[in-house]
C-alpha cells in the first residue's frame, strides 16, 4: 500500500547577514529599504507559500578585532519588518527570530501577541539563545549567561511566555455598550510565575491573539536543543538539506515526540535549502559554479580558514595552497559573532582534512572553500527541482523547506513562476490558502485555552 | 525638507499632533454610539484612525502605551470591568499603520524605564525605513510597581501620585528621568553609529560596507551600558523625532536636554508662557539653545458643532463613567471655532503646537480633521496640503548632520 502523498510546506527566507547573498550582483537590491522586503513577502504570497521568515542579528559580527566588511552588514528589527508586512500581505505567515536572552518575557510575549492581532493570526517566533558576552555588551543584562543555562533559560523563557499567552482565554472581553461591562472577568491576564530565571506576576495587558499562541520554531541542532524543539516547537528549522542526512534527522527528532505525549504531525521538519534555476540541468549547473565564485571571493575564503586557524591568514595568497601552520588551539577569539564559528570543534582535525582535500585535488584555498562550503541544495530546471523538492518530502527527508536565494529581493521570483506551478500540478502544494492563519497553513490546532482556564482557577 | 513659510506676517503656523488611545480618551467613551469596542485590537480600527488623521493634514499622531492594564489608579490595577483594558504594543501599530499611510507622522510611546535602548534603537530606525522618514517616538518613564514586578529585574516602591511630591517621591523621579536621559543618548548614538555613507558595495576591493564608517558608541551609564554600533543602519530621517510629555521642572529637563518635542499640559496662557520659559532656560543651560525644540499643549478635547452638545455630551459620557472626568491635561469643551481660538491664544504664549486628546474615537478626531482643520486654514494658522515627506520636514527640523561624521573631519 502506497503511502498518502504528503503536502509539501514552502516558506521563504529574506536572507541577512551572511556571505550567500550575492550584494554585487546588478540585480541585488537593497536589504533594508522596506521596498525590498514588500517585494519579497508579495513574491512568497503570491506562490502561497506557508510563511516569510526573518533572521536576528543583535551585534555586527568581527573578525581580527574589526568589524567583518565583506558580507551584507546591517538589518532592520525583524518585530518592525513583520508588523509593516502585515500591512501589504493578507494570508503569508510572518515568522521571525527572537532572542531569548536579550529580552525578558513578558516584552516578548506581549509583541508577539501584538503582531498575532496585527496580522490577523500570521505571527511565528523562531526561539533561539545566545550567552556570549560579546552579544551581551549592547543590553542592560549584559552577556553573563552560562553557556551551560542556555537552553534553561531558553525553555523557561518560552514556558513563561505561554503562560502569558493562556492568561487570556479568549471570551474576557464583552464590550457591552448596552450594561457597560467591557470586560467579563477582572482578573484576566493574571499570571504569577516563579522559576529559577524570571519571577514574576502581575496582569498581561494583551488579550488572547487569533492564533491563541504564535507558532513556535526552533532551530537548534544539539541534543538539547532537539529535546527542546521535541518538547515545545510546532516546527523545526534543520540545516540538513541533503537527503540522507535529512533522512536521518528526521527520523531522529520525530521519533522524540512520542516520549514528549506529541504526534508525529505536531512537529515540522523544514530545514534550509538554497536553489540555482536553470533553462536545462547543465544551464544551471554552470550559473551555480558562478554563484558560488560571487559568494566566495578571495578575501572571503582567507576570513572562512580563519575561523578554523583562529589565526591572522591575511598574508596568504587565496589562490595558493593551504597554510602549513597548525590552528590556534585556543579559544576562538579571532571570529566574534559568527555562527560558522561553532560547526568547527576539532580545527586540527578540519585542517588535516582540508589539507588531504586539497592536495588531493589540486585546490587553491579559495577552491577549496568553495566546494567544502555554500553548496547550493537544489540545482536544475524547474522540472528537476521539482522533482527534487518533492522526492525528499515524500520520503520523509523533510516536511518541506525554508528556500534562500543568493539574491534579494528578486531571487525569489523564477523559483515562484516555474517550481511552485509543477508542484501545484502534481497536486503536493496548495493552488490556494485554505485558512487565514498561519497554524491553518501549517495544518496545526489552534491551541485551546482550557489549560489557561485551569491555570487561572488554581 | 522644511514646508515654506506660511501666510501670516508675524504669526507662525500652528502645528497639530492628536494622541490616539483605545476607544478616546474619556473612560467611557467605548459606550458611545459610533465606537467600535470589539474592533480596538485590530488593524483596520488602527488604520482608519489614521486615514482621518492624515486627511486633516495633521503633523503626527502619537500611540499610546504602557507595560500593564489599563488603570484608573497609578499604583497598580483596580479591578474595574467597565472600561477598556488590553492594548497592543503601541511601536507595532505604528509599523503596521505605515505602509498604508505617505506622509503623517507616526510617534508610538516607548516605556524606557523596562525596555532595552538597543532593541528600540532598531525598532525606531525601522519604522522610519517603513515609513519612509515619518518615525519618531514618545519615550515614557514607568515609576510603576506593578510594572516593575511584570520584569522582575528591579522593584519600585508603590508610591501613589500625590507621594511622587515626597522626597522620596522626587529622588525616584529623578533616578527615572536620568535615566530616560541616558536611554535616549544611547538611542542618538545608535543612530549615528553608521555615517550615510557607509554601505559602499565596493566590488574591486570585495567590501561591502566601510567600517571606518561604523562606530562604537561605548555609553556608560548608571543603569546599563551599550557597546554599539547599531546592527541596523542610519535611518532616512538621519535622527528621527523623540517626544517626551512633561508636566513638572524634572521632565521639563528631559525635553529641554534631550528631545526635539515636549509635551505639557498649561492650565492657561499665564502657565504656559512660565512653562516655555523653564524648557527655554534648560535647553540654554544644556547648550541647545540653537536648538528647535518644539513645546506643543496638551488638551483633551469635546467637539461639536453646537457648543451645548458638546456639553451635553460630556455629562452624558461622565454619567455613564459614574464620575466627572479629569486628566492631566486640561479639558476643552466646545466647538471647533472656540477651540481655534484658544490654540491661537495660547500659541502667542510661546506653544509651537498642540497635540489633541480626542475624549472619544472617531468624533472628535473627525470634528478635529473636518472641522477645527478648515477653520484653521480660513485664518491662515494652517498648512492646506502636506508640504514635506518627512516628519522632521513637517515640524520644521533639519536633518541632523552625524556627530561621528563630524567628529572624524
Amino acid at each position: 500500500m502506497s503511502k498518502p502523498v504528503k503536502q509539501i510546506h514552502l516558506a521563504a527566507h529574506f536572507p541577512g547577514v551572511n556571505n550567500t547573498t550575492v550584494w554585487s550582483d546588478p540585480e541585488a537590491g537593497s536589504h533594508v529599504e522596506f521596498s525590498s522586503f514588500r517585494h519579497f513577502a508579495q513574491t512568497a504570497e503570491r506562490a502561497k507559500f506557508d510563511f516569510l521568515f526573518l533572521a536576528e542579528g543583535l551585534r555586527l559580527r568581527e573578525q581580527g578585532g574589526e568589524i567583518y566588511d565583506l558580507d551584507v552588514v546591517g538589518r532592520p528589527d525583524t518585530f518592525t519588518v513583520l508588523a509593516a508586512l502585515a500591512a501589504v500581505t493578507e494570508r503569508l505567515g510572518l515568522a521571525g527570530t527572537i532572542n531569548s536572552t536579550f529580552n525578558e518575557p513578558y516584552e516578548v510575549a506581549r509583541q508577539f501577541a501584538s503582531l498575532d492581532h496585527l496580522s490577523g493570526g500570521r505571527a511565528a517566533w523562531n526561539v533561539v539563545t545566545s550567552w556570549d558576552a560579546f552579544t551581551g555588551e549592547n543590553f542592560r543584562r549584559g552577556g553573563f549567561l552560562p553557556q551551560h543555562e542556555r537552553y534553561s533559560r531558553a525553555k523557561e523563557f518560552l514556558s513563561t511566555a505561554t503562560e502569558l499567552f493562556d492568561s487570556w482565554q479568549g471570551n474576557e472581553i464583552a464590550a457591552d455598550q448596552q450594561s457597560g461591562s467591557f470586560l467579563r472577568e477582572a482578573r484576566a491576564g493574571a499570571f504569577v510565575h516563579r522559576g529559577q530565571h524570571f519571577d514574576i506576576q502581575g496582569q498581561f495587558n494583551v488579550p488572547r491573539s487569533p492564533q491563541g499562541r504564535p507558532v513556535i520554531f526552533q532551530a537548534g541542532d544539539s541534543e538539547e536543543g532537539r529535546e527542546f524543539a521535541a518538547s515545545s516547537a510546532d516546527a523545526i528549522f534543520s540545516r540538513y538539506s541533503t537527503f540522507e542526512e535529512g533522512r536521518a534527522f528526521y527520523t531522529d527528532v520525530k521519533g522524540r515526540l512520542a516520549r514528549h505525549g506529541r504526534t508525529r504531525d505536531q512537529l515540522l521538519i523544514l530545514p534550509a535549502a538554497t536553489f540555482v534555476l536553470g533553462d536545462t540541468d547543465a544551464q544551471a549547473q554552470e550559473l551555480a559554479r558562478e554563484v558560488r565564485r560571487q559568494q566566495v571571493s578571495g578575501a572571503t575564503a582567507l576570513k572562512h580558514l580563519e575561523f578554523v586557524w583562529n589565526r591572522d591568514l591575511s598574508g596568504y595568497d587565496p589562490d595558493g595552497p593551504l597554510p602549513e601552520i597548525d590552528p590556534d588551539p585556543g579559544e576562538h577569539a579571532i571570529a566574534q559573532g559568527r555562527a560558522q564559528v561553532r560547526m568547527y570543534r576539532d580545527p586540527l582535525a578540519t585542517a588535516r582534512q582540508w589539507r588531504e582535500l586539497a592536495a588531493a585535488n589540486k585546490w587553491s584555498i579559495r577552491e577549496l572553500v568553495i566546494e567544502t562550503g555554500n553548496r547550493q541544495s537544489f540545482v536544475g530546471s524547474p522540472a528537476t527541482v521539482a522533482q527534487t523538492i518533492n522526492s525528499f518530502v515524500q520520503a520523509d527527508a523533510s516536511d518541506g523547506f525554508i528556500l534562500v536565494p543568493h539574491l534579494t529581493p528578486g531571487g525569489l521570483d523564477a523559483f515562484a513562476d516555474t517550481v511552485v506551478p509543477l508542484l501545484q500540478e502534481r497536486g503536493v502544494f496548495r493552488t490556494e490558502y485554505q485558512g487565514s492563519t498561519l497554524r491553518d497553513h501549517l495544518g496545526l490546532a489552534h491551541p485551546d485555552a482550557d489549560a489557561a482556564s485551569e491555570r487561572v482557577a488554581s | 525638507m522644511p514646508g515654506p513659510a506660511q501666510p501670516g506676517p508675524s504669526t507662525p503656523p500652528i502645528h497639530l499632533a492628536v494622541a490616539l488611545d483605545g476607544a478616546g480618551w474619556h473612560p467611557a467613551a467605548w459606550r458611545e454610539p459610533g465606537a467600535r469596542p470589539g474592533e480596538l485590537l485590530t488593524a483596520r480600527y488602527w488604520s482608519e484612525l489614521v486615514a482621518e488623521a492624515e486627511r486633516g493634514l495633521l503633523d503626527f499622531v502619537t500611540i499610546e502605551d504602557s507595560l500593564s492594564l489599563q488603570s484608573s489608579r497609578y499604583t497598580g490595577p483596580d479591578g474595574r470591568t467597565d472600561q477598556v483594558r488590553g492594548r497592543l504594543d503601541a511601536v507595532l501599530i505604528a509599523a503596521r499603520v505605515a505602509p498604508l499611510t505617505r506622509h503623517i507622522g507616526l510617534v508610538p510611546t516607548a516605556v524606557v524605564t523596562h525596555t532595552e535602548p538597543f532593541h528600540l534603537s532598531k525598532a525606531i530606525a525601522t519604522l522610519d525605513y517603513v515609513s519612509g522618514g515619518r518615525a519618531g517616538v514618545r519615550v515614557q518613564v514607568s515609576g510603576r510597581s506593578d510594572e516593575a514586578a511584570h520584569f522582575g529585574r528591579r522593584t519600585v516602591p508603590p508610591l501613589r501620585i500625590e507621594e511622587l511630591a515626597s522626597p522620596a517621591g522626587q529622588a525616584l523621579l529623578a533616578e527615572l528621568f536620568d535615566e530616560a536621559g541616558d536611554w535616549v543618548e544611547v538611542l542618538r548614538r545608535l543612530w549615528d553609529s553608521w555615517e550615510d555613507d557607509a554601505e559602499i558595495r565596493d566590488a574591486g576591493s570585495g567590501r561591502f560596507i566601510d567600517r571606518r564608517k561604523l562606530h562604537y558608541i561605548d555609553f556608560e551609564g548608571s543603569r546599563f551600558s551599550v557597546r554599539g554600533p547599531s546592527i541596523t543602519p542610519r535611518p532616512p530621517q538621519g535622527q528621527p523625532v523623540v517626544a517626551a510629555l512633561a508636566h513638572a521642572t524634572v521632565p521639563y529637563r528631559l525635553v529641554a536636554r534631550s528631545a526635539d518635542l515636549g509635551f505639557v499640559t498649561p492650565r492657561d496662557t499665564g502657565h504656559a508662557r512660565s512653562i516655555v520659559a523653564e524648557i527655554r532656560g534648560e535647553q540654554a543651560a544644556a547648550g541647545r539653545a540653537e536648538e528647535t525644540v518644539h513645546v506643543f499643549g496638551d488638551l483633551t478635547v469635546f467637539l461639536d458643532s453646537d457648543p451645548g452638545a458638546a456639553a451635553e455630551r460630556r455629562a452624558r459620557l461622565d454619567q455613564s463613567a459614574g464620575g466627572e472626568f479629569t486628566g492631566d491635561a486640561p479639558v476643552f469643551t466646545g466647538t471647533p471655532e472656540q477651540l481655534a481660538d484658544l490654540l491661537q491664544e495660547l500659541q502667542q504664549a510661546g506653544l509651537t503646537g498642540f497635540r489633541l486628546r480626542p475624549a472619544v474615537l472617531p468624533h472628535d478626531l473627525e470634528q478635529i480633521t473636518r472641522h477645527l482643520v478648515p477653520e484653521l486654514q480660513r485664518r491662515d494658522a494652517f498648512r492646506t496640503a502636506y508640504r514635506a515627506n518627512t516628519l522632521r520636514g513637517l515640524l520644521g527640523l533639519p536633518r541632523p548632520a552625524n556627530r561621528y561624521a563630524t567628529a572624524a573631519v
